[in-house]
């Protein structure tokens, strides 16, 4: 590797977040305990800087440090995606940590690492870059599980979470030790080009893809690797959740549609009726016990499961449209959860105590704005027209019927139907029952509130104009069926 | 004035979401004020429907006020709209109709606010229905209008209107969902047949009626399947009905007047529209079907309703069986029979919304609607009584009312096609007479048998305001039919013609076959 090929503008954005969350760790000791909510701006600053910077690496396409690395309309729509995340996640959690008396700004290096880690996921072109991404994202993204420290329940979340990610990371790493020895490569472009010759062993290479599938699996939790999500979920601080329930789903997303549409192309009719399997799986068992969940945070949890099997259903569909569908989903999925993550960690108040469904009862009449922005959510995370997630679920089973998968399309409307039920349950505790709480605990710090005007906003947006967002997804993915 | 034509379908439909948005600013102890501005703009919305009615060409029978603006357009969708005798009256009744359930709203007192900003959505939603000429947006439009509808149930309704409410969205959605796969299949093999990807109704209709995009008759047989469902269940056919009982009785007045005035129209328009040009020869192949299952449920509504002791339910009921007439008169498949079905959709909008406006005056009066709680109210209520009879006819289609053009014309065509099917209808005529007269005569005749009812008030000028132009209509729409004939004659001859021709053709293939 000679110096010429070191591009700092293709890196940009990473450098930012690692380098703002190291001066939040090495700042912390010297602030006040009362000013420690500054570092949160300053965190919250960081991601906004690495935003701008993708002007920059927007402008520097192609792959660099030895083809390590690559810049596309994929890597940059998918970076733009995760920095809105964490950004979104800083504001929720800012008034959290100081409500639960742990306001240790730590918990913003972590989530800006975890961050780092999921763009170098977005833009890596190579399985190990993927792998220490990955394990970045993982490691910060346990200890953030764990922050409520004297909480039993998150201590179990942590813990559980850390054993089965630990599993599954190294599922993933078994499967790139066996594609370096079939391609003698780790290269995506590389091994693409490698399995198009006759002479590598087709099986070795199958098998390497299944544990690459297993792992990822897991971090996106579809079925049956979602076994873990309902209790990691619910034990972790709120705002965590639901960092946890887009940040490492879309980073996992990713990855599975960069390698398997890069690399596997040649294997593709044996993956994709995997992914077939896991999709119906997973819409099926996610939005059926979602039915049954008197907790709030477990109800998002298989959700979440749930809204990970339509974004398979895309990957199943194997063509440009899917990936475009895709990637529109995971964009209005993060903004919609998210904003309905806002709003359970407000009304959960002090010890996330009030998490169970009957605990929003009557919501509408002593709250009404926060009760309607919570309905426009779970509106659209149920698709209704109108909202981010019909456009999104629209796309995607548009793909799917193009690329004739007739079968999938209609076990997903099907569990639409399904999920219309428990997304207006809540509604109905909101706005049909009696209050039996006045609410008046709860608090809208400015920060939560900026946090849901840009979540629905963006649904909204997305739901009624979303064209152009769209383009850009399209040339995303082009990008990535290269 | 060419700009206000040209833009007049988004005037119309917009005028009421744009008066949600405003509403939202009102503060919510002003009552009077909300109320006032809610019925500004159903009033304005209706006066700007007129303009169709007025700028109408009868002669034309494709779409007029035609809009199209490309919305996504690497998909091919538009917001795309346009009327034709069939749709031109079912939206000026959405537009009549909802002013009138405003008035009939006043009992209302909880969070009245957010009560008017459904209704309101709710009627952009309905009218956007009828407008739209996108698939994308028609579906759009078409699950939109679920949302405010259940806030209506769920929120203002009666005892058991949670269960109503999500019964209804649920039923709705199991029926919609699948014609979502349709819209996109079909839009997949409109592309890859003619090379353009449209979501566009006319594009897509013309394609199929001029045989550029042949779809195997397996693929139309699913097709239609897909688009029937949605429909059926929402007209509702007999076996999909029971969702109609349990959301009736617990909506509000004015919820029930707008589910049976226009939502259930959007079923049998949706018949009308899409499942008889889209797919002629499943349409002709199910009609025997569909005409049986329009016929027991004829019968079936007819008799549930003559049992009811609810009045609510018994116009539930008796909404059953009217509107198994109108399917019956769709697949006829005869100018008659389809003319007289679109004019009983708007009869029945006139005379069921009607019954639930003087369900509702009582139930205002004594909240209860038990028929057994009543009785002798013409001793305390004459003019009430006096309304009361004449929407009593309507509905039972007494000649010179409106309901008689529409189910003549019904059966008449229905005769043409199968003389049975008439006249076994025909025994739902009868039957529709017994019920409606038999409930009249034990709530209005007779002596006041329950103390309650002995203070009762005759109908305020609020409430006669409501019923008056309803009254106006039966008359004029029973005298004068033609005044509303007429402007249909163009688009029905087109659409039999269509269906009848594609039908010798099929007929003819299948000899050839043969």
């Amino acid at each position: 590797m000679n110096l010429a090929t070191i591009n700092i503008a293709a890196i940009l954005p990473s450098i930012i977040l690692s380098i703002f969350g190291i001066v939040v760790m090495v700042a912390e000791p010297f602030v006040s305990a009362s000013k420690k909510t500054a570092l949160a701006w300053l965190a919250l600053a960081g991601t906004i800087a690495a935003m701008f910077a993708l002007i920059p690496m927007a402008d520097n396409r192609g792959q660099w440090y030895s083809n390590l690395w690559i810049v596309d309309d994929y890597s940059v729509f998918l970076h733009f995606v995760f920095l809105l995340i964490a950004a979104i996640t800083i504001l929720t959690s800012a008034d959290y940590l100081r409500r639960e008396n742990m306001n240790h700004p730590e918990f913003y290096s972590l989530l800006l690492f975890a961050t780092a880690g999921m763009l170098m996921m977005a833009g890596s072109n190579e399985l190990m870059m993927v792998f220490l991404g990955l394990e970045i994202l993982s490691i910060s993204t346990y200890v953030m599980a764990g922050f409520r420290r004297t909480d039993l329940k998150s201590n179990e979340s942590a813990l559980k979470y850390f054993l089965l990610g630990s599993f599954s990371s190294a599922f993933f790493l078994y499967g790139v030790a066996l594609i370096f020895g079939a391609t003698g490569s780790t290269n995506l472009t590389v091994i693409a080009e490698a399995l198009r010759s006759p002479g590598t062993s087709p099986g070795l290479v199958e098998l390497a893809a299944a544990l690459m599938l297993i792992a990822l699996g897991f971090k996106v939790a579809v079925a049956p690797f979602h076994a873990w999500t309902p209790d990691v979920y619910e034990g972790a601080p709120t705002p965590v959740t639901g960092f946890m329930s887009v940040g490492p789903k879309a980073a996992g997303f990713a990855v599975l549609f960069r390698v398997f549409l890069t690399a596997f192309p040649s294997i593709q009719d044996r993956w994709a009726s995997a992914i077939w399997v896991i999709a119906a799986l997973t819409m099926v068992l996610g939005n059926v016990i979602a039915v049954v969940q008197p907790n709030i945070k477990r109800m998002l949890a298989y959700s979440s499961i749930a809204h990970a099997g339509y974004v398979a259903v895309a990957l199943a569909a194997v063509s440009e449209t899917g990936v475009s569908a895709a990637l529109f989903y995971l964009l209005a999925y993060s903004l919609m959860n998210l904003g309905a993550f806002a709003i359970v960690t407000i009304l959960g108040r002090r010890g996330d105590k009030f998490v169970h469904l009957s605990d929003y009862a009557g919501l509408a009449s002593r709250r009404p704005v926060i009760a309607a922005l919570l309905s426009v959510f779970l509106l659209s995370l149920a698709g209704v027209p109108g909202t981010a997630g019909f456009a999104g679920k629209f796309f995607i089973f548009r793909a799917a019927l193009e690329s004739r998968l007739i079968w999938l399309a209609v076990i997903g409307v099907a569990t639409t139907v399904v999920s219309f039920y428990y997304y207006l349950y809540v509604i109905v505790q909101m706005y049909m029952r009696e209050p039996e709480d006045e609410f008046a605990d709860v608090t809208m710090p400015a920060s939560v509130k900026l946090a849901l005007v840009v979540s629905v906003a963006g649904t909204l947006y997305l739901g009624i104009l979303p064209a152009s967002v769209l383009e850009w997804t399209s040339s995303a993915a082009l990008n990535a069926l290269r | 004035m060419d700009l206000i034509t040209s833009n007049i379908l988004t005037i119309v439909a917009f005028t009421p979401a744009v008066g949600a948005l405003l509403l939202l600013f009102y503060n919510r102890e002003h009552v009077r004020s909300i109320r006032a501005f809610t019925l500004i703009i159903t009033i304005l919305a209706f006066v700007f429907s007129l303009h169709l009615v007025a700028h109408f060409d009868s002669t034309n029978p494709d779409f007029q006020f035609a809009i199209r603006v490309p919305w996504i357009p690497s998909l091919g969708i538009d917001y795309s709209m346009g009327v034709d005798g069939i749709s031109l009256f079912l939206i000026v009744l959405t537009t009549l109709l909802t002013p009138l359930a405003a008035l009939a709203s006043w009992s209302i007192h909880d969070r009245l606010k957010e009560y008017f900003v459904f209704m309101l959505l709710l009627e952009t939603g309905m009218i956007g229905v009828f407008a739209a000429l996108d698939f994308f947006l028609f579906y759009v439009f078409w699950e939109v209008m679920l949302v405010p509808m259940y806030f209506l149930i769920g929120v203002w309704g009666g005892q058991r209107r949670i269960y109503a409410a999500i019964k209804f969205v649920l039923y709705t959605m199991i029926g919609s969902v699948l014609m979502l796969v349709a819209i996109i299949a079909l839009y997949i093999m409109h592309g890859e047949a003619t090379g353009t990807f449209t979501f566009s109704y006319i594009q897509i209709q013309s394609a199929i009626a001029s045989g550029r995009m042949v779809l195997g008759p397996n693929i139309e047989l699913w097709l239609f399947l897909a688009f029937f469902l949605a429909f059926a269940v929402k007209v509702p056919l007999f076996p999909f009905h029971t969702w109609l009982p349990d959301a009736h009785v617990e909506a509000p007045t004015a919820g029930s007047v707008l589910l049976a005035g226009v939502l259930l129209k959007m079923g049998t328009y949706g018949l009308v529209r899409f499942n008889l040009p889209l797919f002629p020869e499943m349409s002709h192949l199910f009609a025997p079907i569909i005409s049986l299952l329009a016929i027991v449920g004829i019968i079936y509504g007819a008799l549930v309703a003559m049992v009811q002791p609810d009045m609510k339910k018994l116009v539930a009921y008796s909404s059953v069986s009217h509107l198994g007439f109108i399917v019956l008169g769709i697949f006829s498949f005869t100018t008659q029979g389809m003319q007289g079905a679109i004019y009983q959709m708007l009869n029945h909008g006139v005379s069921t919304g009607a019954l639930f406006l003087l369900v509702g005056v009582i139930y205002d009066r004594r909240h209860t609607r038990l028929i057994d709680d009543f009785g002798g109210l013409a001793n305390r209520m004459p003019l009430y009584a006096a309304f009361f009879l004449i929407v009593t006819l309507s509905s039972i289609g007494l000649p010179g009312l409106n309901g008689f053009v529409g189910e003549f014309l019904i059966l008449l065509g229905t005769f043409k096609a199968s003389y049975m099917r008439a006249a076994i209808a025909a025994v739902g005529v009868i039957l529709s007479a017994v019920y409606m007269l038999w409930m009249y005569q034990r709530v209005i005749w007779g002596e006041i048998r329950n103390e309650q009812n002995a203070g009762l008030l005759d109908l305020v000028g609020r409430e006669r305001a409501m019923l008056i132009p309803l009254l106006i209509l039966m008359l004029w729409m029973g005298m004068y039919s033609n005044h509303f004939l007429r402007p249909m004659d163009a688009s029905v001859a087109k659409l039999v013609n269509q269906s009848q021709a594609r039908r010798l053709e099929f007929a003819a293939g299948r000899d050839i076959a043969r």
